[in-house]
């Protein structure tokens, strides 16, 4: 099957960078697969799970922390705010996360919005990363 | 005149102050060296980020976003960068006159209680705060180590700032990281952002026509949500250079330091050796005159 390049960048570091035959995304506005010659895309990515096939056909996970996705002339960039390989997810500390998140949530948080909305977000992002750990 | 045992301990204890500055010389190259890596591992997400901004800028006519919004100043933000320890030359010092001298002319323009200050860095703090002035936040100075979770929480104060309307600009003082021999401290207007400009080599590399891309969701709302994001690699940068100059200030100033334990302990061995002839000459001039005196 035809391959394209992908790579995967974190503000920290590329952890990822080979051609693959598919990858499927968390966008925000649903989740989407993106094949060889795809048109170009740029899309917004919410927390989850994304699969990669690589082009030895196995099957790769990873969390992200949200983040963009771009795609043109079959060269593929996920910019994720932050990435994890399934394998490497802690499952106890992303459960102690998710706790923590929720418990932020529940407490006083009904003065400032912006605040809020970080704590929604946080555990939006610790809610993926434990279920993309309980996939493996 | 100092004995010869005087001289002889301050020789030792010179060359204790040499090995000390010799070690942290070598700690702050190793720094320096970590923090030039992970900028360069950071490089190709920050450049993705500013292609991708860049090429979408133009695809959105009439776009206004908190973060680009120019407004009237009648009140500013002032961040000053320093670092955690002293022991760096000047580094510190350059950088807080810049900062005080910055802050002070603003509060003079807008008046003091339209200037907001937040600093970063222990020796930033104490500075401002013992001459009365009072940071709204401080933060802890950055390091190679500092995770990235923490500098994500400075840009999210400042743009939290901005984008809330409590203050109009935010400007930084930070060292600009020339080489590890020159750092140059300097202030930039940070918010409102400019986006960066979508360049020949940019959209080229994006295939020309970037209003053929497909955006989800739409170009508007991807640009908002891209916004922030750009922002923070923008804030990482700078934290980053300042934490480089740190740590080649620190280089530099204890290579010196070094240098010149070295030339103490030469002019101090010189010395010694002149004391101890010194002293021989006159044992022996002692001796002989003795001798002299019995035989006449």
């Amino acid at each position: 099957m035809a391959t394209y390049s992908l790579s995967i960048v974190t503000p920290e570091r590329e952890i990822f960078s080979a051609p693959v035959e598919s990858a499927q995304l968390p966008g925000m506005e649903g989740s989407f697969g993106v094949l060889a010659y795809h048109a170009p895309l740029v899309a917004a990515l919410n927390p989850g799970l994304v699969r990669i096939t690589d082009a030895e056909g196995r099957e790769l996970r990873l969390f992200v922390g949200g983040g963009f996705f771009q795609v043109s002339n079959n060269q593929a960039q996920l910019l994720a705010d932050s990435a994890e390989f399934a394998s490497e997810i802690n499952a106890e500390r992303a459960n102690a996360a998710l706790d923590r998140a929720q418990s932020r949530l529940a407490g006083k948080m009904d003065g400032e919005v912006l605040q809020r909305e970080r704590a929604e977000s946080a555990l939006a992002r610790a809610r993926a990363r434990t279920r993309v750990a309980a996939t493996r | 005149m100092a004995s010869l045992r005087d001289i002889k301990r301050k020789i030792r204890v010179v060359k204790n102050i040499a090995q000390i500055t010799q070690a942290m010389k070598m700690v702050a190259a190793a720094k320096l060296r970590r923090v030039q890596e992970r900028v360069q591992k950071g490089k190709p997400y920050a450049n993705t980020m500013a292609e991708l901004v860049g090429a979408l800028a133009p695809n959105v006519k009439d776009f206004s976003h908190p973060l680009l919004t120019t407004r009237d100043v009648s009140r500013v933000l002032v961040v000053v960068i320093a670092g955690d320890k002293g022991l760096c030359g000047a580094y510190n010092s350059n950088i807080l006159r810049l900062g005080h001298r910055f802050l002070d002319g603003q509060i003079a323009q807008h008046g003091a209680g339209n200037v907001q200050l937040v600093t970063i860095g222990r020796k930033a703090g104490e500075y401002f705060t013992k001459r009365g002035y009072k940071p709204v936040q401080h933060f802890p100075g950055i390091g190679p180590e500092t995770p990235y979770e923490q500098i994500r929480a400075v840009s999210n104060t400042l743009t939290g700032l901005f984008a809330s309307g409590q203050v109009d600009e935010v400007h930084i003082c930070y060292s600009e990281f020339v080489s590890p021999l020159v750092q140059r401290p300097q202030n930039i207007k940070f918010l409102p952002i400019e986006p960066p400009a979508a360049d020949a080599t940019a959209t080229g590399k994006a295939s020309g026509a970037t209003s053929d891309f497909i955006f989800e969701p739409k170009v508007e709302e991807l640009l908002g949500v891209l916004l922030p994001r750009y922002v923070e690699t923008r804030v990482y940068q700078l934290l980053m250079e300042a934490t480089a100059s740190e740590f080649g200030a620190r280089m530099t100033a204890m290579s010196n330091a070094t240098k010149n334990a070295g030339e103490q302990i030469d002019k101090l061995t010189l010395l010694a050796n002149r004391t101890r002839q010194a002293g021989i000459t006159k044992e022996l001039l002692d001796i002989i005159g003795g001798a002299e005196a019995l035989n006449g």
